[in-house]
């Protein structure tokens, strides 16, 4: 049956981060804050930061959307803690080839995230996997002070 | 004499293949059908044969063009029973026809403080342009509610419609919940208050016989696309006081009666709408469609579809934990069910189903206001046509039972 095949996309750990996501909710104190929509499918995600000289020492995602958007939302939240701002952005862009089929140099800090390489093979999908991190990137943006968007067409 | 719809579908060479090694089963009509080759060979035809610009030069690849340009407008006309081609204007699709409508007649006649009704079961298409106008004019936009099984609420309607309406408009058939609204009786009551009734038909003429001068409303918008003509292509009929009425919103060649330099005058009705070379090839390309789907017939396409319908249902039903939107009974409605599996995001069940062969559309349908009335970020839907059977119907229910299983039960 071709539903087998869903098994590249839908992994046990994907499935998992999004029935039991990670750091789901909200901060008491934030430093920086955006909300991102995905025009084309109605997703909607809101990430929340806290920042200390340079580090994310906190993070919440809130938000509605598919297994792939919310389990990737939880994945990176486990991936950008503890980082700076720029390794946190490093990551994001590599996030960004890995879901396109290409090479990650750092497999390790990007953990669970890798489990969505398997999104290259659903190219309709790939901007559900990249919607949290998008937000990150633009959240981070004029050094963490954090903007509103929308995420545009590319 | 029963058309043999499954042998229909060897007229769709696209429906013949494999997609995730599974055989196609296309249930993405609402969005756009397929086109039968009766049409592309017609398209291709004309390119070959006859492609030249229409209404100008005297050679005779220019006649040729201009005589099946307009004789598709002539077919039209018949199809939806149109008094006279002069009130037959062709556009890109559903959207322009209705943005004519509100830019051109809209600003014209709507001032501040008056309102504008719709409903909420309508395409983006058919509230946008509304909204638009009511910011420019400071008129209020309102919106017609639902009842439980997503039909329009009649007391509402009647309520929301008073002699301060200028415009209403509304779609035939709702493009997420199949419902088929009761244009005749609205329209009477629309014109009793002193309003103009536009509606929005890119869902039912495909499916259904439509007969404008029976519908009674001031306008008809509907795309060419979704009733097997190619993109690009779509209608407007208007009355022909309110078109003469109209100024144009396109200015350029092929509109013009004549051009001095500091004032110009318009052709007659329907030319001066079409300003610059038309989609001449879109045009013909509508023509051999409608030649098909008479052919065929529409009410027994309308039958067919129904049929599936009352054919899927009962088995829908039994599928616990599946939300189905819109009217129960087959009759309200055309071959369009919007579902959602709880529990399951609809776009996870778009890719899973599409492993299984089976194209259906996930989101919001470009009607967010309804998703936003019914309390659902999105949905998945499929919808149905004449070439689809009861195989199909059967795929249909086999995968998403599949694709249920497989989100709620493969994880412990």
């Amino acid at each position: 049956m071709a539903l087998t095949k869903l098994d590249q996309l839908y992994r046990a750990v994907i499935l998992d981060h999004s029935k039991n996501p990670r750091r789901r909710g909200v901060l008491d104190k934030a430093t920086t804050q955006i909300e991102l929509k995905n025009p084309t499918c109605g997703d909607v995600i809101q990430v929340q930061m806290a920042i200390e000289e340079n580090i994310i020492t906190d993070v919440r995602f809130e938000g509605s959307g598919c297994t792939i958007s919310m389990s990737s939302a939880s994945m990176m939240t486990d991936a950008i803690l503890g980082k700076s701002i720029e390794d946190a952005l490093m990551l994001a862009d590599e996030f960004s080839g890995v879901v396109q089929g290409e090479e990650a140099e750092h497999k390790h800090e990007l953990g669970d995230a890798m489990m969505l390489s398997g999104v290259s093979k659903f190219p309709a999908r790939i901007k559900c996997a990249t919607l949290s991190w998008k937000a990150l990137e633009k959240a981070l943006e004029a050094d963490g002070t954090g903007v509103d968007g929308q995420l545009k067409h590319d | 004499m029963t058309v043999p719809y499954e042998e229909l579908r060897k007229d769709f060479k696209i429906l013949d293949q494999h997609v995730n090694d599974e055989p196609l089963v296309y249930l993405d009509n609402a969005a756009t059908s397929q086109k039968p080759e009766a049409v592309l060979k017609t398209v291709e035809d004309y390119y070959h044969t006859s492609n030249a610009n229409v209404h100008r030069g005297v050679h005779t690849l220019a006649e040729r063009a201009t005589v099946q340009y307009e004789g598709s407008r002539e077919k039209v006309r018949r199809f939806i029973n149109a008094p006279d081609t002069s009130e037959v204007l062709f556009t890109r699709g559903t959207t322009t026809s209705l943005n004519w409508v509100a830019r051109s007649l809209g600003d014209e006649i709507v001032e501040r403080g008056d309102d504008i009704v719709i409903s909420y079961m309508e395409h983006h298409s058919n509230i946008i342009p509304w909204q638009q106008l009511a910011k420019r004019k400071g008129a209020n936009l309102k919106y017609i509610e639902l009842t439980d099984e997503g039909m329009l609420d009649m007391a509402d309607l009647k309520k929301k419609i008073t002699e301060n309406t200028k415009i209403v408009s509304l779609t035939h058939v709702s493009n997420v919940l199949g419902v088929v609204n009761p244009i005749r009786e609205i329209t009477d009551y629309v014109h009793e208050k002193g309003g103009i009734m536009v509606v929005d038909g890119a869902q039912a003429v495909p499916h259904m016989p439509v007969d404008v001068q029976a519908l009674d409303a001031d306008f008809y918008a509907f795309s060419g696309h979704k009733m097997m003509a190619p993109t690009g292509i779509g209608v407007l009929h208007g009355k022909r006081k309110w078109l003469e009425q109209m100024e144009p919103l396109e200015f350029g060649g092929e509109m013009i009666d004549f051009v001095e330099l500091q004032d110009s005058t318009w052709k007659e009705l329907p030319w001066k709408f079409e300003a610059g070379t038309p989609n001449i090839a879109g045009a013909i390309g509508l023509g051999a469609a409608i030649d098909y789907l008479e052919n065929v017939g529409m009410s027994g396409i309308m039958d067919h579809e129904q049929n599936l319908v009352a054919y899927l249902m009962p088995k829908l039903e039994e599928i616990d934990g599946l939300t189905l939107f819109g009217p129960k009974k087959a009759s309200d409605r055309t071959g369009v069910i919007a579902f959602n599996i709880d529990g399951v995001h609809p776009h996870d069940v778009a890719t899973a189903m599409d492993m299984e062969g089976v194209a259906v559309r996930a989101g919001h349908h470009c009607a967010q206001p309804l998703m936003t009335y019914l309390n659902q970020p999105a949905t998945a839907r499929a919808s149905f046509y004449l070439y689809n059977t009861i195989a199909d119907a059967d795929k249909f229910v086999e995968a998403l039972k599949a694709t249920k299983e497989f989100f709620l039960d493969g994880l412990d």
